[in-house]
């Protein structure tokens, strides 16, 4: 498994994460390639439907980054984006889904560093659980 | 600006967040950018003005100039020491100032360019494929006519050779804290990699430091010679900064040297806690630094009196001199020609009342040509003088400038998707990592692009010029453009697509450079194959978008200030000038807030003489309504479109909300206050002062009671000023009263530190009492301290103690309002507003403002100045028939609604409602003026029948798809 790479979707809130992960652009800040960034407006518009979508389609795992809590550029909505999270990953394991695969984090516009740390730590994290178990099924 | 890397406090990128800004002014309708002009005359009079400006020579033609650079490379000149970059690096004949310049257009320094001096090379000319090099340019004079005029020329940075005890331009490691900016800074010369500068001298010494040193008030709060007497106001925040950004950068050792921290501002207390607690920085109160010696391995030893009077030497890699803030260059000149006066130290002339007037009308002054201040009071101030200048206009009959005419929009709808790709190079950011034409093949490969292009710059004006054609060309009906982040550039490409016929939303991009190039630098397979994904998603998603139209609201074309005080009234005034009813709302019987409390002169002028003044003209004003003795009620709408509903049982239809509420005195409970005649507050000590009551020969002034503890984290920013002038005043009248201030640090900064000098001048004593949370103890005869600076306990009798009470938020009363129109509160129980630095009086509720201290704790001429900054906010609404909202907004298909409810809970902005239907069903309704597109709402629908325009569900299905279906990288 030395030589898996992990696909990975990412959602980023338009006015928090996204702009931190640009920030982690500006100052050049170097990461793993395995993830796709997904733009949204706000958290909070990460239907469940998209995250469970995307594991179908074999995605290892699924980041989903809000404005820190209190921050919300809408005021709450990465509050309603962590419940929602909270509860798909009870479903992710009834499912048998490590609910490892899928994370929340709070990254701010002038957070680039944390993106870098995030992705890295997560592509890890992905790497060690190994390939998703619909691609071992598919196989 | 654009020359910070990071600005306080919240260390957002400074490039960042000023491009935009540009970019803005670069492209807007009603305004000219004429750089490169010199201002030589201003006749007339406020209202008509005519102002010669010289248009310089610049022998490149903006107009066919496209940035592109290559005439730089082939300039033979070199070794030019670049300005922008403070010398650090050298620089072209002809050069473009820096890469974020407006306009991107080159120069030639006439000076050194060997074809102007000597009539040889000519290679920019010969390279430029467009043309656009002239050598025959001239300079040119031309007069403009005006109704009034800004003055915002900045600062210029103190001198630092004049600190020669500090060795600045003997020692190689000792720099400017406006050079150590540029080190920092990830586009500067040293790409942020914080480089020793002597290294560069001798690459066999160290290359980067373990040890920096910030010395504070260099140039500032001094009496010697060439050193200025004020406080420059912003060091104290920038090195801590700095230092903090440093140690992003690895981990070391960072002091930082001072005689008072001053993070009067908001939430700067924190910010300097955060930096000695989280950070790490060594803070060392009270010392000033007698001199730096050179080591023979170039490092730096630093000579200063420890807060125990020891004398201490220490050693660093790199000295940053934390200079200060002079008056700009030239100033004197500028000011001759403009026909205004410079105060004693050569800033520009205004008064406390009129803090945005210069000497004369029609005239205004903002930034920190006035006086050294930082961003957030810069933008604020800007705004404010632009409602000043604005009035004069108005009075004028002014013809605004015709808006933009667009082609017609082309019908899509029902159409095959023709989709048109252009993939940016950006110079080298993309193209030296990701194959860029290998990308553009791919793109040919995929369903429904028509063409795909690449290009050297997406956004310079030949490619934006081609995307509109080639709209027409191919008959495109969609457009991607592959390049940097939307959050800066979408609103570009999207006017592009306008001018080409196409609606704006049918525009999408994929982020190669921020999120690909700039983070995988030395991966060029993985992020080519990365950049065809992101690319590959983009195009999945613009196959899927329809044009939106955001709907038109109407606005009423009038204003609600709540608060009647100086702020309130003075903002009142500035929107009633030009021609807008306002509603001005206080809840005493009276009109004045709390400045009808002051007893001081301010520039030779009671306060109370000011206000009355000022209520009269409020009062007098036809266009102000003034409501005193009533609340409000609650503040339905949503921007353009509010009711103020009053406790008296009348609705005023309003366009949009100041709130000036200001704040309130913290009560003091501690040193028996109330009980203990000898115990008053400061406005109670003036007041008895004035009447001839305050009979103490010793007195003892106690700062910060009831802020910077445990409890009120915050500075409440006017106490230390305050006590001072009172003191001042009792030394005045009683030379042989003993007066000591207790204090953590005195903070009179800018020029408020004429009272700090003129106060030790008169014998004041100053006790510098330790930072924390315990204050002077108090027996009823006695103040008692431990002295920083002698080290050790020191009672003083006192027959009066003066307590230096805070200012408290007022956080219920805020509160109460702050729901009303959902806006935040900060933790300091303050008014949130949307972005310290770019947006200081706004809130992130459209139509709804904030100035005064409401914001936070600020002095009178601050209030006055942000009143005018939020008139000139609330301006920019009420001033139109109608606002556009955002196409983006949620939208319901009733057919699939069950009338559930879920959505009306989630959305934090009442903009979904349940609607009962002519069969008595219940319906989910949007209204477009209130969503502000989150999409909350659409995700918690539990039948889909939410949509969000431009984010609908099978747009962003099909970007997971496009990103999923395909093996990473493509075929």
């Amino acid at each position: 498994m030395a030589d898996f790479e992990p696909r990975i979707v990412t959602f980023c809130c338009n006015w928090c994460s996204y702009a931190g992960a640009d920030g982690a652009g500006v100052a050049r800040l170097q990461m793993p390639t395995n993830f796709r960034i997904i733009r949204t407006m706000c958290s909070a518009r990460v239907d469940p439907e998209f995250i469970l979508r995307a594991f179908s389609k074999g995605a290892d795992g699924v980041m989903v980054l809000g404005c820190h809590p209190g921050d919300c550029h809408y005021i709450g909505g990465n509050y309603r984006a962590r419940r929602r999270i909270a509860l798909l990953r009870l479903v992710l394991e009834q499912y048998g889904f490590d609910p490892r695969r899928l994370k929340l984090e709070w990254v701010s516009a002038s957070e680039g560093e944390k993106f870098q740390k995030t992705v890295t730590e997560f592509v890890d994290v992905v790497k060690a659980l190994g390939p998703t178990p619909l691609q071992k099924e598919a196989n | 600006m654009c020359r910070l890397d990071k600005t306080f406090p919240t260390n957002d990128c400074s490039a960042c967040i000023l491009s935009p800004k540009m970019a803005d002014c670069g492209g807007h309708p009603n305004i000219d950018v004429l750089t490169y002009h010199e201002v030589l005359k201003v006749d007339g009079e406020a209202g008509d003005f005519k102002v010669t400006v010289l248009k310089k020579a610049r022998y490149v033609n903006p107009s066919e100039c496209t940035g592109c650079g290559d005439c730089i490379a082939k300039c033979p000149v070199k070794n030019i020491p670049d300005k922008y970059e403070f010398g650090l690096v050298n620089r072209k004949a002809i050069y473009i100032p820096h890469a974020q310049a407006v306009p991107r257009v080159a120069v030639i320094d006439k000076d050194v360019c060997m074809k102007l001096t000597k009539g040889k090379c000519g290679n920019c000319a010969k390279t430029c494929g467009k043309g656009a090099i002239h050598y025959d340019d001239k300079d040119e004079e031309k007069v403009l006519e005006v109704g009034s005029i800004i003055a915002a020329p900045g600062f210029k940075v103190w001198d630092a050779h004049v600190a020669t005890e500090y060795g600045y331009g003997r020692f190689k490691n000792v720099v400017t804290a406006i050079e150590y900016e540029r080190m920092m800074c990830a586009s500067g010369p040293d790409k942020g990699h914080i480089t020793i500068p002597y290294f560069k001298v001798d690459p066999n010494t160290k290359e980067h430091p373990t040890k920096v040193a910030y010395i504070q008030c260099c140039g500032s709060r001094s009496e010697k010679k060439g050193w200025k007497k004020y406080c420059s106001s912003v060091c104290c925040m920038y090195a801590t900064k700095q230092a903090m950004i440093t140690k992003e950068h690895g981990d070391l050792q960072e002091d930082i040297f001072f005689m008072d921290i001053r993070s009067y501002g908001k939430e700067f207390e924190a910010y300097i806690h955060r930096g000695e607690d989280e950070y790490g920085i060594k803070m060392h109160r009270g010392a000033r630094v007698s001199n730096i010696e050179e080591n023979p391995d170039k490092s730096l030893t630093i000579n200063y009196t420890d807060d125990q009077n020891n004398g201490v030497s220490e050693t660093f890699d790199i000295v940053v001199l934390s200079i200060g803030l002079a008056p700009p260059e030239g100033a004197e000149e500028f000011a001759k020609t403009l026909g205004i006066e410079l105060n004693q130290y050569g800033f520009c002339k205004t008064s406390v009342y009129k803090p945005l007037e210069t000497t004369r009308p029609g005239i205004f002054v903002t930034g920190a040509f006035a006086a050294p201040k930082d961003i957030p009071t810069s933008v604020a101030e800007a705004c404010g003088s632009s409602a000043k200048a604005g009035a004069w206009i108005v009075k004028k009959d002014f013809e605004p400038c015709a808006p933009k005419k667009y082609p017609a929009e082309k019908d899509v709808v029902g159409k095959e998707p023709r989709i048109g790709v252009w993939v940016c190079h950006c110079g080298i950011n993309i193209g030296s990592v990701v194959r860029v034409p290998e990308v553009v093949e791919y793109a040919k490969t995929l369903p429904n692009v028509v063409i795909a292009n690449e290009s050297q710059y997406a956004c310079a004006q030949d490619c934006l010029e081609s995307i509109s054609k080639a709209i027409t060309e191919h008959d495109l009906n969609r457009v991607v453009v592959a390049s940097c982040t939307p959050r800066t550039h979408e609103p570009l490409f999207r006017e592009a697509c306008r001018d080409g016929g196409l609606n704006k939303y049918l525009f999408n991009m994929a982020n190669i450079r921020d999120q690909c190039s700039w983070i995988h630098m030395h991966e060029p397979d993985a992020a080519t194959n990365k950049a065809k994904d992101l690319l590959r998603m983009a195009i999945a998603k613009a196959a899927l978008l329809e044009p939106l139209v955001g709907s038109e609201i109407p606005v009423t074309n009038a204003a609600a200030v709540i608060g009647g005080g100086i702020t309130g009234m003075n903002a009142a005034l500035d929107i009633a000038a030009q021609g807008y009813p306002v509603h001005l709302v206080e809840k005493e019987k009276e009109l004045g807030g709390y400045a009808r409390n002051f007893n001081f002169k301010e520039d030779g002028v009671a306060v109370k003489d000011y206000l009355k003044g000022l209520i009269a003209k409020v009062e007098k004003c036809p266009k102000i309504t003034v409501h005193t003795g009533v609340t409000v009620k609650d503040i339905p709408g949503f921007v353009g479109n509010f009711t103020l509903r009053l406790s008296d049982g009348h609705d005023y239809p309003v366009g949009g909300v100041l709130f000036a509420v200001g704040a309130t005195p913290y009560k003091p409970t501690e040193y028996n206050y109330g009980k203990d005649a000898k115990v008053m507050t400061q406005i109670e000590a003036e007041s008895k002062l004035d009447a001839g009551q305050l009979n103490a020969q010793n007195i003892a002034f106690i700062q910060c009671v009831g802020s910077r503890n445990n409890d009120v984290h915050y500075c409440s920013r006017v106490c230390c000023a305050s006590s001072l002038r009172i003191a001042i005043k009792i030394k005045l009248a009683n030379p042989m009263a003993n007066v000591t201030i207790f204090h953590k640090d005195i903070r009179t900064y800018g020029f408020r530190e004429e009272l700090y000098q003129k106060a030790s001048c008169l014998g004041v004593r100053f006790l510098r009492y330790p930072v924390n949370d315990d204050l002077p103890a108090y027996d009823g005869k006695c103040v008692k301290a431990f002295d920083c600076t002698l080290g050790e306990t020191v009672g003083v009798p006192v027959d009066a103690v003066v307590l230096a009470t805070g200012i408290a938020p007022d956080r219920e009363n805020k509160e109460n309002l702050a729901k009303m129109v959902k806006v935040p509160i900060s933790k300091d129980g303050f008014y949130f507003e949307a972005h310290q630095k770019l947006r200081p009086v706004d809130f992130a509720t459209e139509g709804v403002y904030v100035a005064g201290a409401a914001h936070w704790p600020k002095f009178m001429d601050e209030c006055i100045a942000q009143a005018s900054g939020a008139a000139s906010r609330m301006l920019t609404v009420i001033s139109k028939d109608k606002l556009i909202s955002e196409g983006i907004v949620a939208g319901v298909n009733p057919n699939l609604c069950d009338g559930c409810g879920v959505c009306v809970g989630c959305c934090d902005y009442n903009a979904v409602s349940l609607v009962k239907q002519q069969d008595g069903s219940l319906k989910s309704e949007v209204n477009a003026g209130l969503c502000k597109g989150c999409g909350c709402c659409v995700a918690s629908c539990p039948s889909g029948a939410l949509e969000q325009r431009g984010f609908r569900t099978k747009q962003i299905i099909a970007e997971i798809d496009a990103c999923l279906d395909y093996p990473v990288g493509g075929e």
